[in-house]
C-alpha cells in the first residue's frame, strides 16, 4: 500500500515530518519498506508558457524558443527537445535554479543566448522518461512554481502491511492508526449525504444473506461522457500506484483509495431489472472486464440482474455493463461482503483484484454507505449528472463480540507493568467501546477490525500503543531440568566431522532433484512429485543423495578441480508418510580421483571400492557392526556393490559408480561413493569394560584355497559363528591368485587369534580349534589347504 | 729399547693416525699385543738386575695402562666420528611436506548451526526435527493458517502432486509435534531445511531455519527478548547488539513481533537488521498440542540459519551456499 504524505496532510491534518511519521508506522506494526519523494530536489523551476519555437540557426537539432515565465519578460531558451511546440505549457527551470546536478545559468549555445532551461519529467526527477518535454495542462498557471503546482514536495511511503489488518488499507485506516498510536485525534470526515434530485432508483437484492451483509447502489443519469478525470485525482491515483483510467472507474478506486471501500460502476443502461447477490451455479460464466472469462468454481458469489451474472462479488466486475466511454448513466455498487466468501476465489480464477484483496481481509462494514455518498458527490463534480435515492438490502453483518481483558493478563504475557489506566486508553484510541468491570475491562473492537477476538489479541494492542519499545529484555527464569544425553547416541555434528577427518567436503544439494536422476540413481519412477515446481529439472523429491553428489562433482571438476571427495547429510524422500522410514535422513558421500592427494611421498592409485568401505566402516564407527553383501543397486557397477547390512537391517550401500553413468555424466575416472541411514549410524553404544585378559595370546593363521567366487565374507561370517569365545579375532590378512593356486580359484589367508581370560591355552587346544575351522571350511566351502 | 714413556708417546701418535677402529685396533696391537712393544719390555725385565725390576715393571705396568686408555679414548672418539657421520646421512629435508589425506570440512551453514544448537543447550534447550514432507494440518491449519486465508500467501508454497502434502514453509510444524509428545516445560530448537516457491539473488527455494519455542508457567514477551538478545550476542561474540521488537503478524502467535537486531551504528543513525519473526504462543496453538493455555504460556521465534550464518562469516550472496564450489567452501575448514 503506496501512501501519499501530502494527500494524508491534507485529510487529517497530521504535520509530523515524513522520518517520524515513518518511525510511528513502523513501530506501530505497520511496517515502511520505502520512503520515496515524488521528485527530486530541485527549485527555481516555473510552469512557462512556450510563446513560439524558431530553428537555431547553427544546429540542427536545437531549437530557439521565446517563452513566457511570468517573469515580465519573454524569455530566449535554446532547446534540445524534439517534442517542444508553440502554445505547450512546460516546466522551465530559470537562471539561478538548482536542479539535481546543474545550477542554470545564463548562456551562449551555439552563439544563441539562452536564459533557463526547458524540462523533461527525468531531469526533474519525477521520471526516467527523457524522450521530450513535460508538456503540462494547458490551464497550468504561468509562472506558478512547478513543485507547488504538481505538489513535488510529496513523499510516498510504501507500507508492508500484514494479512490482519486490511483496515489499514486505505487513507482513512491509516490516519486513524497514527491518530491511535500518537494519541492525537484526526479522522476523515463523513460525507454529506447527497440528496436525489430524480426518483430513477434499481432495485437490489441479496439472497447469500450470510455472503453479503450489506448491498446499496445508487443510479446518477445525465453524465458528461466528455468528463475527464481531475489532475488532483489522477494524481492521488498515480502515487497510489494507480493508472487513471475513466472519471467513473477512478471515481470508485479514488473512494477505495480514500476510505477502504472497494466500489463497481455498471453502466446502469446495460442492466436489466433488479440486483441479486447470489452463488454462482454449475455452468455459470461470466466475462470480466479485463476480457477474460471467469468459469464456475463452487461457492463463488456472483451480481446478477434478470439477463444473469454481471459481476463476481468482491471480485471484479463484468465486461458487458461495465462504463464505457459513452456511458451517460451510471450504477454504483458499494457492499460488504464476509471475509470468507470472498477468499481464495480471486486466486483460485488467477485474477488479480484490489477489491478482493481487501474484502478477503475484511472492509469496515459501517462505511459502505458512507463511500457511496462520497462516489455520489464526486461524481457531481466531475461528470455533472443527477442523482436517484441509495437503494439498499440487508443480509448478515459480522457480530461484535466483547472480550474479557484481565489487566494482569496483559502483564503477565508481555512481561512488565503497565497501568490498568493505559489499557483502557489503548482501548479507547482503538475506538473500542470498552467499560471496566471487576474482572477487568470488556472490550468490544470497531467495525473496521477483524483480527480483535481473544484477550491475547488485545495484549497485542496495549502492546502496540504503549509501543514494544517498552518491552524489557529479561534474563529468563525457569525451571532447568538437565537435558537428558544418552551417551549411546552419537551426534550428527559427530558423523560431519568423521567424514571431513576422511578428507570430505559436506555440500548441501536442494532436495529437488530431476526426475531423470531419480531413474538414474535409485531407479525410482514413482518419485514424489511437485505440483509447483521452480524448474522442470527439479520435479521430484530426492530419494536418495547420490545424483546430487555425482552433478556436484561435476561440476566443481568443470571449475578445475582433479579429485573431489564430498559428503552430504539429507532427508530423502521414500514416500509422502511423516515417519522416518518414510523421510530417512541419510548419509552420503562419493570420491573421485587419488585416494589420496597428489603429493611427493606416495603414488597413489585412484580411490576404489575398498578405499570408500574402509571410509565408511570409519565413519559408522566400532559401535556398528557391518556386513556387507554383494548387491545389485541402479547407481553402481553391479560387480562392485555391497549392500551395507547392520544385524538383520538394511543400512546403506556401497559402490563404484555404475560405467554408464560415468559415461552419461561425462566422469573421466569413476568414482566409489556411499549412503547410509543416519539413524543406524547414530546408534552408539556406551562402552562396558569386560575385564583385561592376563594369558597370553595366541596367533595361528590359516590358508585355504576356495573356489574364486565365494565371497570371504561367507567363509569369515561362518568362521566366526562356529568358533568358541577365546577366539578373539577372525580376519581375512592375505588374498592371493596366480602361481600354485588353479585358475578359478583364490587362496584366502585368516588371522585367528585366540586368548582365554583364565588360563593359557594348551597346544592341544589351540590346534583343536584351527582343526575345527579346517574342517568347517572344507566341508561348508570346499576348502583345500594351501600347500 | 725403548723407554715406557716413549712407547706411551708412540702410541699416542699411532692411535691419533689411525682413521678407523679397524686401523685403532691394529695400532694397539702394536703396542699391547704378543709381540707388542710393552709385552716385548716385559720379556725384557728378567735380563734386569734383581734390584731394578720392581721399578722397572711398575713404570711398564703404568704405560700399559695409559695404552689401554689411550685406545679407550681413540676408540670413543672414532665412534662418535662414525655416528655422526651416518647420522649425517641419514639426515632429511624436513622441509617436504607431510604425507596426508586431504582436508574435509563441514559446510558453513553447518559450522553455523553446530554453533546455534550449542548455544541453545547451553541455556537447557535441546534440539527437535520434524518431517520435511508435511500435511496441512500441520504446516498450516494447526498454526491457524486456515485455508484461503491470506496469511497462507505470506509464504509461496511447494505442494506435493496428487496429495494434500507440502514442502514445509517453516519449521513451525514441529511446534505441535512436540508439544503434543511432551509437558511443559518446553525448550526446544528445530534446525532444518524448509522450503518456499521464491528464487532470486535473496532468496532460495530451499533454506534453513531455526524455530525456537519456551512454554513454562509464567514466559512472556520480555523473556523472549532477553532470550534471542543473549544469543544473538553469544553467537556474534558482540556485547554491544541491542534488539527491538516491532508488531507484526503470524498467526500462531500473539502478540506477534518481527525482531530487529542493531547491527551498525553510522554517523549516529542505528542500522537495523530483521532477524527473526516471533512472538508468544497463540492460546489456540497451545491447545492443538494439547498444552492448557491458562496455565502455561510460551514464545516461539523463527530464525534463517542461512543469514546468520551470512552475517557471522561476512557471505554476501546466499546463491555460494548452494552451489557446491570447492573454492568458497573451503574456506571455512
Amino acid at each position: 500500500m503506496k501512501v501519499s504524505v501530502a494527500w494524508l496532510r491534507e485529510l487529517s491534518g497530521i504535520d509530523l515530518p515524513v522520518d517520524e511519521l515513518s518511525r510511528v508506522l513502523t513501530m506501530g506494526g505497520l511496517e515502511v519498506e520505502e520512503t520515496a519523494p515524488v521528485a527530486a530536489d530541485f527549485e527555481g523551476v516555473v510552469v512557462a508558457h512556450v510563446r513560439e519555437v524558431a530553428p537555431h540557426p547553427d544546429a540542427d537539432k536545437l531549437r530557439v524558443a521565446q517563452v513566457d515565465a511570468g517573469t515580465g519578460s519573454a524569455l530566449q531558451i535554446v532547446c534540445g527537445a524534439p517534442n517542444v511546440a508553440a502554445g505547450q505549457k512546460v516546466p522551465c527551470a530559470l537562471v539561478g535554479a538548482k536542479l539535481p546536478g546543474l545550477a542554470i545559468k545564463a548562456a551562449k549555445l551555439r552563439g544563441v543566448e539562452s536564459h533557463g532551461m526547458l524540462c523533461s519529467a527525468r531531469e526533474l526527477g519525477l521520471s526516467d522518461d527523457h524522450a521530450g518535454l513535460l508538456v503540462l495542462p494547458p490551464d497550468a498557471p504561468v509562472g506558478r512554481d512547478i513543485r507547488e503546482y504538481l505538489e513535488l514536495g510529496d513523499t510516498v511511503l510504501t507500507l508492508k502491511l500484514t494479512p490482519n489488518r486490511g483496515d489499514c488499507l486505505s487513507m482513512a485506516g491509516v490516519i486513524r492508526e497514527i491518530a491511535a498510536l500518537t494519541g492525537r485525534p484526526a479522522g476523515l470526515a463523513e460525507p454529506k449525504p447527497v440528496a436525489a434530485t430524480i426518483p430513477d432508483a434499481r432495485e437490489v437484492r441479496i439472497t447469500e444473506r450470510k455472503a453479503c451483509g450489506y448491498y446499496a447502489g445508487r443510479v446518477i443519469r445525465g453524465l458528461d461522457p466528455a468528463a475527464r478525470t481531475p489532475d488532483w485525482m489522477a494524481r492521488r491515483l498515480e502515487r497510489a500506484g494507480l493508472r487513471p483510467r475513466s472519471p467513473l472507474v477512478d471515481i470508485t478506486n479514488f473512494v477505495m483509495l480514500e476510505r477502504g471501500q472497494p466500489m463497481h460502476a455498471f453502466d446502469d443502461a446495460k442492466l436489466k431489472g433488479a440486483i441479486d447477490v447470489r452463488m454462482a451455479k454449475p455452468g455459470e460464466e461470466l466475462k470480466l472486464l479485463t476480457e477474460a472469462w471467469a468459469e464456475y468454481i463452487p461457492n463463488l458469489l456472483l451480481i446478477t440482474d434478470e439477463s444473469g451474472p454481471v459481476a463476481l462479488g468482491g471480485v471484479m466486475g463484468g465486461f458487458d455493463t461495465m462504463v464505457t466511454a459513452a456511458t451517460t448513466d451510471v450504477f454504483f455498487e458499494a457492499a460488504w461482503f464476509h471475509p470468507e466468501a470472498i477468499q481464495g476465489r480471486a486466486r483460485a480464477l488467477a485474477l488479480a483484484s484490489d477489491a478482493a484483496y481487501r474484502f478477503e481481509r475484511g472492509v469496515d462494514f459501517a462505511a459502505t454507505r458512507a463511500a457511496l455518498e462520497r462516489a455520489t458527490a464526486l461524481t457531481l463534480e466531475i461528470c455533472g449528472g443527477r442523482a436517484g435515492p441509495v437503494s439498499e438490502a440487508s443480509g448478515e453483518l459480522p457480530p461484535r463480540e466483547p472480550t474479557r481483558v484481565r489487566p494482569a493478563r496483559v502483564r503477565a504475557l508481555l512481561g512488565y507493568d503497565i497501568a490498568d489506566d493505559f489499557m483502557g486508553e489503548a482501548f479507547g484510541r482503538l475506538r473500542c467501546a470498552v467499560s471496566r468491570e471487576a474482572a477487568g475491562f470488556v472490550v468490544t473492537p470497531p467495525s473496521w477490525r477483524f483480527d480483535l477476538a481473544i484477550e491475547e489479541d488485545f495484549v497485542e494492542e496495549v502492546a502496540r500503543v504503549h509501543g514494544f519499545e517498552h518491552v524489557p529484555a529479561r534474563v529468563p527464569r525457569s525451571s532447568l531440568p538437565m537435558v537428558p544425553s544418552p551417551e549411546g547416541r552419537r551426534s550428527r555434528h559427530g558423523l560431519k566431522l568423521a567424514a571431513a577427518a576422511l578428507g570430505y567436503q559436506e555440500v548441501v544439494n536442494y532436495s529437488f532433484v530431476s526426475s531423470q536422476w531419480e531413474q538414474d540413481f535409485a531407479g525410482n519412477a514413482s518419485a514424489v512429485r511437485l505440483a509447483n515446481p521452480i524448474a522442470s529439472n527439479m520435479d521430484v523429491m530426492r530419494s536418495t543423495l547420490l545424483g546430487g553428489l555425482v552433478a556436484a562433482v561435476k561440476s566443481n571438476l568443470n571449475r578445475g578441480e582433479e579429485r573431489v571427495r564430498l559428503f552430504e547429510i539429507g532427508r530423502c524422500f521414500l514416500g509422502e508418510g511423516p515417519e522416518d522410514r518414510e523421510q530417512p535422513e541419510r548419509l552420503a558421500a562419493i570420491a573421485y580421483g587419488s585416494r589420496l592427494p597428489e603429493q611427493w611421498g606416495e603414488k597413489s592409485p585412484a580411490a576404489d571400492f575398498f578405499d570408500a568401505k574402509a571410509d565408511l566402516e570409519a565413519i559408522a564407527g566400532a559401535s556398528l557392526e557391518l556386513a556387507f553383501v554383494p548387491f545389485r543397486h541402479p547407481a553402481c557397477h553391479p560387480g562392485r556393490c555391497a549392500r551395507v547390512r547392520a544385524g538383520d537391517r538394511d543400512v546403506g550401500i556401497v559402490g563404484e559408480l555404475h560405467p554408464a553413468l560415468q559415461l552419461k555424466y561425462e566422469l573421466d575416472l569413476a568414482p566409489v561413493l556411499f549412503e547410509l541411514d543416519c539413524d543406524a549410524l547414530l546408534e552408539g553404544r556406551a562402552p562396558r569394560f569386560a575385564g583385561v585378559s592376563r594369558m597370553p595370546a595366541v596367533r595361528r593363521d590359516l590358508a585355504v584355497v576356495v573356489d574364486e567366487k565365494l565371497p570371504a565374507g561367507a567363509l569369515l561370517e561362518a568362521i566366526r559363528a562356529s568358533v568358541p569365545a577365546c577366539v578373539r579375532q577372525v580376519e581375512v590378512f592375505d588374498l592371493y591368485r596366480g602361481k600354485g593356486v588353479e585358475n578359478g580359484q583364490k587362496s584366502l589367508a585368516f588371522r585367528i587369534v585366540m586368548q582365554d581370560t583364565a588360563r593359557t591355552l594348551t597346544d592341544a587346544q589351540v590346534e583343536e580349534i584351527v582343526a575345527s575351522v579346517r574342517l568347517l571350511l572344507s566341508q561348508k566351502f570346499n576348502a583345500l589347504p594351501r600347500t | 729399547m725403548p723407554s715406557p714413556d716413549d712407547i706411551v708417546s708412540a702410541a699416542r701418535s699411532a692411535f691419533e693416525a689411525a682413521a678407523s677402529v679397524a686401523d685403532l685396533e691394529q695400532a694397539k696391537a702394536r703396542f699391547l699385543g704378543k709381540a707388542g712393544a710393552l709385552t716385548e719390555l716385559l720379556k725384557g725385565l728378567g735380563k734386569l738386575p734383581a734390584a731394578d725390576r720392581p721399578a722397572a715393571g711398575a713404570a711398564i705396568n703404568e704405560a700399559k695402562v695409559r695404552v689401554e686408555e689411550l685406545v679407550q679414548a681413540r676408540r670413543g672418539a672414532l665412534a662418535a666420528a662414525e655416528l655422526e657421520s651416518r647420522l649425517a646421512a641419514e639426515s632429511i629435508d624436513v622441509t617436504l611436506p607431510g604425507r596426508h589425506q586431504s582436508a574435509g570440512g563441514l559446510h558453513p551453514i553447518s559450522r553455523a548451526q553446530e554453533r546455534i544448537e550449542r548455544l541453545f543447550a547451553s541455556m537447557g534447550f535441546s534440539v527437535a526435527d520434524g518431517p520435511e514432507i508435511e500435511n496441512d494440518f500441520y504446516n498450516f491449519t494447526a498454526l491457524r493458517m486456515f485455508p484461503d486465508h491470506p496469511s497462507r500467501s505470506m509464504q509461496d508454497t511447494f505442494y506435493v502432486a496428487d496429495s494434500d502434502k507440502v514442502l514445509r514453509t517453516h519449521t513451525s510444524p514441529v511446534q505441535i509435534r512436540y508439544m503434543r509428545s511432551h509437558k511443559p516445560p518446553i525448550r526446544i530448537i528445530c534446525p532444518g531445511r524448509v522450503y518456499r516457491v521464491d528464487h532470486d539473488a535473496t532468496h532460495s527455494p530451499m533454506f534453513h531455519q531455526l524455530e525456537g519455542l519456551w512454554v513454562d508457567e509464567g514466559v512472556s514477551l520480555a523473556d523472549l527478548k532477553g532470550t534471542v538478545a543473549q544469543f544473538l550476542r553469544a553467537f556474534f561474540e558482540r556485547d554491544d547488539i541491542e534488539v527491538r521488537f516491532r508488531p507484526s503478524y503470524f498467526p500462531f502467535v500473539e502478540p506477534g513481533v518481527e525482531i530487529d537486531m542493531e547491527w551498525e551504528r553510522k554517523d549516529g543513525e542505528v542500522k537495523y537488521l530483521e532477524i527473526a519473526g516471533a512472538g508468544v504462543v497463540h492460546p489456540d496453538v497451545l491447545r492443538n498440542g494439547g498444552i492448557d493455555p491458562e496455565r502455561y504460556s510460551g514464545f516461539a521465534f523463527g530464525m534463517g540459519i542461512d543469514r546468520l550464518a551470512m552475517l557471522k562469516y561476512g557471505v554476501n550472496d546466499l546463491r555460494l551456499f548452494f552451489d557446491n564450489d570447492l573454492k568458497f567452501l573451503r574456506q571455512f575448514r
